[in-house]
């Protein structure tokens, strides 16, 4: 079968002219390949390299070797390290979503619209897009009263369910997910898991970037561990 | 590369170049990054920008950033014809499907282009408003010269459009001097859509607002992209803006592209020594 995504032989290092030319190796020989609608979780030490084989694949980081070859339902079999900007920008547009640790949104637009917005650019009418959102965000405990509250001000926990909220709203074909339990309580760590198992259900395949066991454990079909930029083991998690 | 083999562009720019004073033939080859300067070592021409390539797709925007005097501004001054060009190749699908280079084109038909399919906002209100007219009056001119004579209509689509940009609209017929300078900006936005261009050019339009209006500024930008699917070229020092509201950028430095590509990139894994320095000061 056709692996939804295959990883081959991706090197990553970061030359900085501004530090005397320094070069950072970041990640080495990293091969790996994934079916449609599995769960990677990606493990390791910080500063391991997890985040930046995640921003490697969503084209953040440029790939300095190797290549990304991902079955798009945009172009078919397409490789991201030499993908075009625009090839690139539709398929982030149409299927595949990267969700960081951390919320950057406009100032001064409330949280309900910023959790809306998306389907909203999808084509999704108005009021059935803020419908789903006010559905998600209730799932995900954020108070009512911030719905219409800008997130700027929020605490990093109510940041996270608007982030996490907007990221898997559109159902996108391929998630990269960073961290998205790492400052919720139980409950809500609970809910957010049980949120991408549907995503999964519906077809979405996921790489999960997790520091937290129980995360884990409930959600990842497969670990892989990352160790001074290089894969160490891949294993089935206990789930 | 921000240029791209797919046929999906709306403007398409080959070559553009500015010079003033008299160049030599090797003015373009002795300036720019690598000799850190844009004055020809051998005579008093300077280069304000050259063989700049890129390609803006419909819908898209497109950042681009750069210190003082990097040819930022010029550059959107030369696409929309206040200045002329020293030359290269401007092609524009609204206009004769692209078929024709813009810089060689009569200065009627640059007027109609200008007119009717292109809006620019500068920094300063004053570039783009007459103070002398009311705010719905300068929407009025624009409007006038698109070609829209009906007082009525006039009078309707300025109220809307002051009404969409969250200007009061009762304040119509004041003049934007009596204006705070966000407001000022936003009836030059209203000015710059009044005609429905497919093509916008935005000159560091959020620079010296103070920050809770820049906000509203950069809001209504995006809302008019996202509703309109107006595309853009945004000029900024800022590089929050350019994070904000581009899909990818460009970076110039002595009046050429040294770095272009997706806005995340640019910002988080920037190649250039320039934009590498321009990142790591970033506040």
């Amino acid at each position: 079968m056709n692996p939804f995504l295959e990883v081959i032989n991706l090197r990553k290092e970061f030359f900085l002219h501004i530090l005397n030319d320094k070069k950072i190796d970041a990640l080495e020989d990293i091969n790996f390949s994934m079916n449609h609608g599995e769960i990677i979780g990606l493990t390791g030490k910080s500063g391991s390299g997890k985040s930046s084989l995640m921003k490697c694949l969503y084209g953040t980081y440029l790939i300095n070797e190797g290549s990304v070859m991902y079955d798009s339902s945009q172009y078919g079999k397409i490789d991201l390290a030499k993908a075009t900007e625009h090839e690139i920008l539709r398929i982030r547009k149409k299927e595949l979503t990267y969700c960081s640790q951390f919320l950057q949104v406009i100032p001064r637009v409330p949280a309900l619209e910023i959790v809306a917005e998306q389907l909203i650019a999808d084509g999704v009418d108005e009021g059935d897009a803020l419908e789903k959102a006010r559905s998600f965000l209730n799932r995900l405990g954020l108070p009512e009263e911030l719905w219409d509250a800008y997130p700027s001000t929020f605490s990093g926990g109510e940041q996270q369910r608007i982030n996490v909220a907007q990221a898997i709203i559109s159902e996108p074909r391929f998630l990269l997910i960073d961290e998205p339990t790492a400052s919720l309580d139980v409950r809500t760590k609970d809910v957010v898991i049980q949120m991408i198992l549907d995503l999964k259900k519906s077809g979405t395949s996921v790489i999960l970037i997790t520091h937290d066991a129980y995360t884990l454990a409930n959600l990842a079909d497969r670990e892989l561990k990352l160790t001074n930029g290089r894969i160490e083991e891949a294993e089935v998690a206990t789930a | 590369m921000v240029t791209d083999n797919s046929d999906n562009w709306l403007l398409r720019v080959r070559g553009l170049t500015k010079i003033y004073g008299d160049p030599i033939s090797n003015t373009i080859r002795y300036t720019g990054p690598k000799y850190g300067t844009n004055q020809c070592p051998e005579t008093d021409a300077i280069v304000a920008c050259a063989e700049i390539d890129f390609d803006l797709f419909h819908g898209e925007v497109l950042g681009v950033v750069g210190e003082s005097g990097s040819g930022k501004s010029t550059l959107v001054q030369l696409l929309y014809f206040d200045q002329e060009s020293t030359g290269g190749d401007v092609r524009f699908r609204g206009f004769e499907n692209g078929d024709v280079n813009l810089l060689t084109v009569s200065n009627q038909k640059k007027r109609y282009i200008r007119n009717h399919l292109m809006g620019m906002v500068y920094q300063n209100p004053r570039d783009g408003l007459n103070f002398k007219f009311s705010a719905g009056g300068n929407i009025a001119e624009k409007l006038l010269m698109a070609g829209e004579f009906h007082v009525g209509r006039i009078r309707d689509r300025s109220s809307s459009l002051l009404e969409r940009t969250e200007v009061p609209v009762p304040r119509m017929d004041n003049a934007p001097g009596s204006f705070s300078g966000g407001m000022q900006q936003r009836v030059q936005i209203s000015k710059a859509i009044a005609n429905n261009p497919p093509l916008l050019f935005l000159d560091e339009v959020t620079t010296g607002l103070d920050v809770s209006v820049q906000a509203k500024v950069l809001d209504l930008i995006r809302g008019l992209q996202r509703q309109l699917g107006i595309s853009m070229i945004v000029v900024s020092h800022d590089l929050s803006v350019i994070r904000m509201l581009t899909d990818r950028t460009m970076v110039l430095k002595n009046g050429r592209i040294v770095e272009a590509g997706l806005t995340d990139q640019i910002l988080q894994d920037p190649q250039h020594e320039y934009t590498q320095l321009l990142v790591s000061s970033l506040l």
